[in-house]
């Protein structure tokens, strides 16, 4: 029925001379439905409501001076967060458009706090955050030292190395630390830490949930570049664990090292590189920085589509994101910051929300109580995923739902329907408990 | 892609168009926000079938009748206002401002205050109908959303999605006098017919709280349990309890069922198997039969409420949302 009508420029003509006469009004609804609910605001739109937000503030304010009544119940527990940023070294600019956001977390942990306030003036719980922004010539250990002796919770984004050593400082013994940037798996394995959660997906959890999704595609074929860094290194020793665990067949692995300016050589170099693979379903990236994977697609040998650190990418947060509430979320981010929410905003903003929460059910502020809570069944937040988001007792992971996103299109959803497990599906992402060689809660 | 916007233009223009321009009278209909369509589908619940589809504004989600049952009120969430229309012809009355966002709303028992919650706000706007006035707004937890008045409209129990509490507020002062912690992202809260009980669904954590008014404890948790269905995909959204006490039904998202639970012993009693993604649930008025929408099947399903069986289904239109029946 339709596919001729799809090639024949006559038949809509013939449709609309037949309907035309009593379509109207429908069809104006129907293609106004095409482009409404939840576009996203621009600039102007943006400026106008914050400026209405405010005015709406102003005016509450000033009804509730006349009333003399204030929401605050007396305060009986003061709780300060802190967060610490590394500067993020900027990679050269190659097609990525979107601005390098350092302090990335602020924001998030920002938007969580006046989340926490919210909750606590109800029941006389105090939060507030302290912000540390560490350049790069500058030393974080100092930096963190003078930031534990004001708080107990400290968000880091910060390498793998360095969370380490911060982590083992004697004064961290007695503090939680909430990881939003490291992805490494070791982190979740032999060097994991009992004072750390770790909110970030890890590459393995990132590598499963892509496998989830091809293999469903029956896309079970891939052709894996990688580039140099040892970030790459490290995502396709993921990729490969996920090949092994479900079944999905690495027919070829090419490293792309060459140094020239890919802008001016993708034309001439990508076409080569890519024409020795053997047949392949999809061409699977580890290029972390972004040093050459946008400029794969368009210029490979075989017309095939793009997965893993470009093209389709497995994250826990991103801006196609509307689901489950998320809409709301991207709303008021955005209506604070006047940008799009990013991963590490997100993890921020799960870390905090994670403290309030558990302070809020537990009544007590002590890290050790915390990070119990943090582990035990008892715990659960809504994150904007969908189902309950908590932690993996064994390795303080959290467990979430991952998102594949296109560059401007929310793909799917990981983990895949059909793939169980019998405590959580969202345990076939990552190391499940028998796989993981850390055990922080052997008593489980 | 061009002819099948036309095509579907084509099959929507002949729903409404070849519909009686009269409502059928005397039976009961349901009125449902189509979410992604910005329409509402008017049902014809004992023929089961789609008497007339209408434009709204952009994103309708809540709905709800007037007192004297003439008109209808509608939250038309991106649009930040609710529209009254008429409840026989659906044409657009007039609009009442509802602060940004209105999701979810509840009409006072004097008939003119309505309370509005204010999903991206943070806050319960009441506005006053005649007078096309805001009353107040009411500052309360994060991403507000259910709406309970107790029967003689003394108190309103909202409940905010990512704080995780119900707030019980006083109508008259307009102000907050107790806050109930509940599971994760609570979503309806209700009055039995006898105010002696708040019911409260929490989607995330996958319960149901049964609180206790006077005292604002917990008393009671419901629990759900389906075989082959995982505790993550056990998601309560829709409550309604029937006037005479005796059962509850439960609207449970993705697990698409809605579970029959005995309002007295708050055991469940059976579960129903209905479409995708169960949300909101509506009774017609002598709750002999119980409408349910099913967001990602695009359909509603049609529950006899003494066999406790669904019916049938019946498709309407996008991601139907709310539903009210007169």
């Amino acid at each position: 029925m339709r596919a001729p009508l799809r090639y024949n420029p006559l038949a809509p003509v013939a449709i609309m001379v037949c309907a035309g006469f009593f379509m109207g009004v429908a069809l104006f609804v129907v293609v106004s439905a095409e482009d409404v609910s939840a576009r996203a605001l621009s600039q102007e739109e943006l400026d106008e409501r914050i400026e209405r937000d405010k005015e709406r503030r102003r005016k509450r304010q000033e009804r509730q001076k006349e009333k003399g009544t204030t929401l605050q119940k007396k305060v009986t527990l003061t709780v300060p967060i802190g967060i610490l940023v590394l500067e993020k070294d900027i990679p050269p600019a190659l097609s990525n458009l979107d601005p390098i956001i350092q302090r990335e977390g602020f924001d998030g942990a920002r938007l969580a706090i006046e989340d926490n306030l919210t909750t606590g003036r109800f029941i006389g719980h105090d939060y507030s955050l302290e912000k540390v922004f560490v350049g790069k010539d500058e030393d974080p250990v100092a930096a963190f030292l003078e930031l534990a002796q004001k708080t107990n919770y400290i968000i880091v984004a910060v390498p793998k190395e360095l969370l380490l050593q911060l982590a083992d400082l004697p004064q961290s013994q007695s503090l939680i630390l909430f990881n939003i940037a490291a992805q490494d798996d070791s982190l979740r394995n032999e060097a994991c830490r009992d004072n750390v959660f770790h909110i970030i997906p890890s590459r393995a959890m990132r590598a499963d949930a892509l496998a989830q999704f091809l293999l469903r595609k029956r896309w079970t074929k891939w052709f894996v570049i990688r580039g140099v860094a040892p970030e790459d290194d490290a995502f396709v020793a993921a990729l490969q664990r996920a090949a092994n665990t479900f079944g999905i067949n690495i027919v070829e692995e090419k490293t792309w090292d060459k140094i020239a300016d890919i802008r001016r050589t993708a034309k001439a170099e990508v076409p080569l590189f890519t024409k020795t693979a053997p047949q392949h379903d999809v061409m699977i990236l580890a290029d972390e920085q972004g040093l050459f994977g946008e400029f794969i697609l368009w210029h490979s040998w075989q017309p095939r589509l793009v997965a893993g650190t470009q093209g389709l990418r497995a994250v826990s947060w991103h801006r196609n994101h509307e689901r489950w509430g998320a809409i709301q979320m991207q709303s008021r981010f955005r209506r604070q910051t006047r940008r799009w929410m990013g991963e590490w905003d997100y993890g921020a903003w799960v870390a905090v929300r994670a403290i309030g929460e558990t302070i809020t059910r537990i009544q007590k502020d002590k890290p050790k109580d915390v990070k119990d809570y943090l582990r035990s069944d008892a715990f659960a937040i809504a994150a904007y995923k969908g189902i309950k988001v908590t932690f993996r007792p064994w390795n303080g992971q959290l467990r979430q739902r991952i998102l594949l996103s296109a560059p401007r299109s929310m793909v799917s959803v990981a983990p895949q329907e059909g793939f169980l497990h019998p405590r959580t599906p969202l345990d076939t992402l990552g190391y499940d408990r028998p796989a993981s060689t850390c055990n922080l809660n052997p008593q489980e | 892609m061009r002819p099948y916007p036309i095509l579907f233009a084509l099959f929507v223009s002949l729903v409404p168009v070849s519909a009686p321009a009269q409502l059928p009278e005397g039976r009961p209909l349901a009125y449902i926000t189509n979410e992604k369509d910005n329409t509402i589908s008017v049902l014809d619940v004992l023929e089961g079938e789609v008497v007339l589809t209408a434009p709204v504004g952009r994103r309708p989600r809540g709905i709800i009748l007037s007192q004297d049952k003439k008109q209808i009120y509608i939250c038309a969430s991106d649009d930040d206002r609710v529209e009254i229309r008429d409840a026989d012809t659906l044409k657009l009355i007039r609009y009442l401002p509802s602060g940004p966002d209105p999701e979810l709303f509840i009409l006072h028992p004097d008939g003119r205050t309505l309370f509005i919650a204010n999903e991206d706000d943070n806050m319960v706007t009441v506005v006053d109908v005649p007078d096309q006035a805001v009353i107040e707004e009411i500052p309360v937890g994060v991403e507000p959303e259910g709406m309970g008045l107790d029967p003689k409209g003394n108190v309103l129990v909202n409940t905010s999605e990512t704080t995780n509490m119900a707030h019980f507020i006083d109508t008259d002062s307009l102000e907050i006098v107790h806050n109930t912690l509940v599971d994760a992202r609570p979503r309806v809260s209700l009055y039995t017919k006898d105010g002696t009980e708040v019911w409260v669904s929490s989607e995330v954590g996958g319960t149901v709280s049964i609180i206790d008014p006077n005292t604002y404890e917990i008393q009671h948790i419901i629990r759900f349990q389906i075989p082959g269905v995982t505790d993550d995909a056990i998601q309560p959204v829709g409550v309604r309890l029937t006037d005479d006490g005796r059962y509850a039904f439960i609207a449970l998202g993705p697990a698409n069922r809605i579970a029959v639970v005995d309002q007295k012993t708050k055991e469940v009693l059976k579960y129903l198997l209905v479409g995708q993604r169960v949300w909101q649930l509506a009774f017609t008025p002598d709750q002999k039969w119980l409408v349910s929408t099913n967001g990602v099947s695009n359909d509603v399903s049609i529950i006899d409420v003494e066999e406790l069986e669904v019916t049938r289904s019946v498709r309407v239109g996008r991601f139907p949302w709310g539903v009210v029946i007169r």
